[in-house]
């Protein structure tokens, strides 16, 4: 383990974390809200948004896939040491961290079950960047419409929201910013008239 | 402060519980199992409550706790005291200084702002539990919608009462997709369920945690027939003379004296404040006087 893996936590943790979390689900409570989510200095290609997230809601109890470029050894050595989450393959995660080309596809990550659907994955996408326009978004957390620069291919979301109450939740990071998209959001490209 | 965790708990506990919370979060209405810690007050003090502020609350939040829509009941003063010790937060009576009120049994009249978020008590979080008292078999009628003997129960208050007895605790369905127990507010506080805040629910001995996003739809159960009635005692407040707010039938003496006034405690007294006087109230200014 390389001594830089020993830095990049929270400076002071329970606050730190308590603040992350208030982005989180800000973030996941206003679909299309985009957040600030900062504390975390985790390794490259790693966001400080998604590291910050994983230092607030990830541990030994959070099975974690690291996909593409993500699962690199500074990476690992960064999660061993401040998060305990063990890195496991894709089906067994309950946390996935990757650019949106390296988590897809998303057929075999865990989407609950009809008793318990909240044992579910939950997928922290990097992006290039996060901002209003692109996909127009619909359902609990938003007052008529709210808009995000999603990836392109919005059928995926549109097929994920018809597993509810099942499916997969997103968060979407880009430098500090955080923002999500829970299964229940519905998304199309064009203002339904 | 260096004695306690950050808001008593500790990490992996606040983790856990706002891992919790986010899945209830993306699945409205949908009762989230969490591993509940032994807190340092009595079940029934709204254990289930004070973890979820806990894992919610930040430094910079202003705490309002309400008790039966009084802000300064036994209950609700240790719970605002604790978290002024554990999590160094302000703390308010005044709703709309508040950025995050814990409650028991009311919403607040005044409506909640887009950035509060309001943390219910919740006693028995399965509004099926009643017709049905193993989990097993309620996990299993949510999964597969089978709300039919909800439906029966509440027809048959009709056919005995000709309404729905029901008048707290007063079952919703949420999204159109779960069956959701409100909380024992007032059936008259249902229709605010529909609001611009986050509302999260925490159930401390029946380990469960459930929520609800702003604008998510809340629809109490009802028939064609029988349409859902948010109803209250006929009468103004004899205090601040307001006719929109819930009120609570207060005896005034041996002789049977009553008065009915608001059960929230902070809009009587803002409206008293700003010169609303009731049938049996008193202008402020006279009393200070
Ligand atoms: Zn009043």
């Amino acid at each position: 383990m390389r001594a830089d893996a020993l830095k990049g936590g929270f400076a002071d943790a329970p606050v730190d974390a308590a603040h992350g979390f208030r982005a989180a689900m800000n973030a996941m409570a206003r679909p299309g809200y985009i957040e600030t989510l900062r504390g975390a200095v985790p390794p490259a290609p790693v966001s400080v948004a998604a590291g910050s997230l994983l230092l607030t809601l990830c541990d030994p109890e959070t099975p974690l896939y690291l996909a593409g470029a993500h699962d690199c050894q500074d990476m690992r050595d960064w999660v061993a040491f401040h998060i305990g989450a063990p890195v496991v393959a894709r089906q067994e995660a309950l946390f996935v961290l990757g650019a949106w080309d390296a988590v897809l596809p998303l057929e075999g990550y865990a989407l609950g079950t009809s008793e318990y659907p909240d044992q579910s994955a939950t997928l922290i996408v990097e992006m290039d960047a996060l901002g209003g326009g692109g996909a127009i978004l619909r359902g609990p957390g938003i007052k008529d419409t709210a808009t995000l620069s999603l990836p392109d291919d919005i059928s995926l979301f549109q097929r994920n929201a018809t597993l509810f109450p099942l499916g997969l939740d997103f968060f979407f990071t880009a430098g500090d910013q955080v923002a999500a998209l829970p299964r229940t959001t519905k998304v199309t490209h064009e203002e339904v008239v | 402060m260096s004695d306690y965790n950050f808001a008593y708990l500790d990490e992996q506990t606040k983790r856990m519980i706002r891992r919790a919370i986010l899945k209830g979060l993306a699945i409205p209405g949908y009762q989230v199992p969490f591993a509940s810690r032994e807190m340092p007050m009595p079940y029934g003090w709204g254990t289930g409550g004070v973890q979820v502020s806990a894992a919610t609350l930040t430094p910079d939040d202003t705490l309002k706790v309400i008790d039966q829509g009084a802000d300064d009941t036994t209950n609700a003063v240790s719970i605002r005291k604790f978290f002024e010790r554990t999590a160094n937060v302000g703390t308010t009576e005044e709703t709309s200084k508040a950025s995050v009120i814990q409650t028991r049994h009311r919403i607040p009249e005044e409506d909640l702002r887009e950035d509060q978020i309001l943390v219910y008590q919740v006693p028995i979080p399965e509004p099926l539990r009643f017709l049905e008292p193993s989990e097993v078999e309620t996990r299993k009628m949510h999964s597969l919608e089978e709300y039919g003997l909800m439906h029966v129960k509440l027809y048959e208050d009709i056919a005995q009462h000709g309404a729905i007895a029901t008048s707290y605790a007063y079952p919703v369905k949420v999204e159109g997709r779960y069956v959701m127990d409100p909380s024992p507010i007032p059936k008259f506080d249902n229709p605010k369920m529909e609001m611009a805040a986050i509302q999260l629910f925490g159930a401390g001995r029946e380990q469960r945690i459930y929520a609800l996003p702003p604008y998510t739809q809340v629809v109490s159960l009802d028939f064609e027939d029988y349409p859902f009635e948010a109803s209250k005692a006929e009468h103004a407040c004899d205090l601040c003379a307001a006719e929109d707010s819930y009120l609570d039938e207060v005896i005034m003496d041996d002789a049977g004296g009553r008065m009915f006034v608001c059960s929230d405690t902070d809009y009587c007294a803002s409206r008293r404040k700003a010169g609303h006087v009731g049938a049996q109230g008193t202008n402020l200014e006279e009393d200070a006087a």
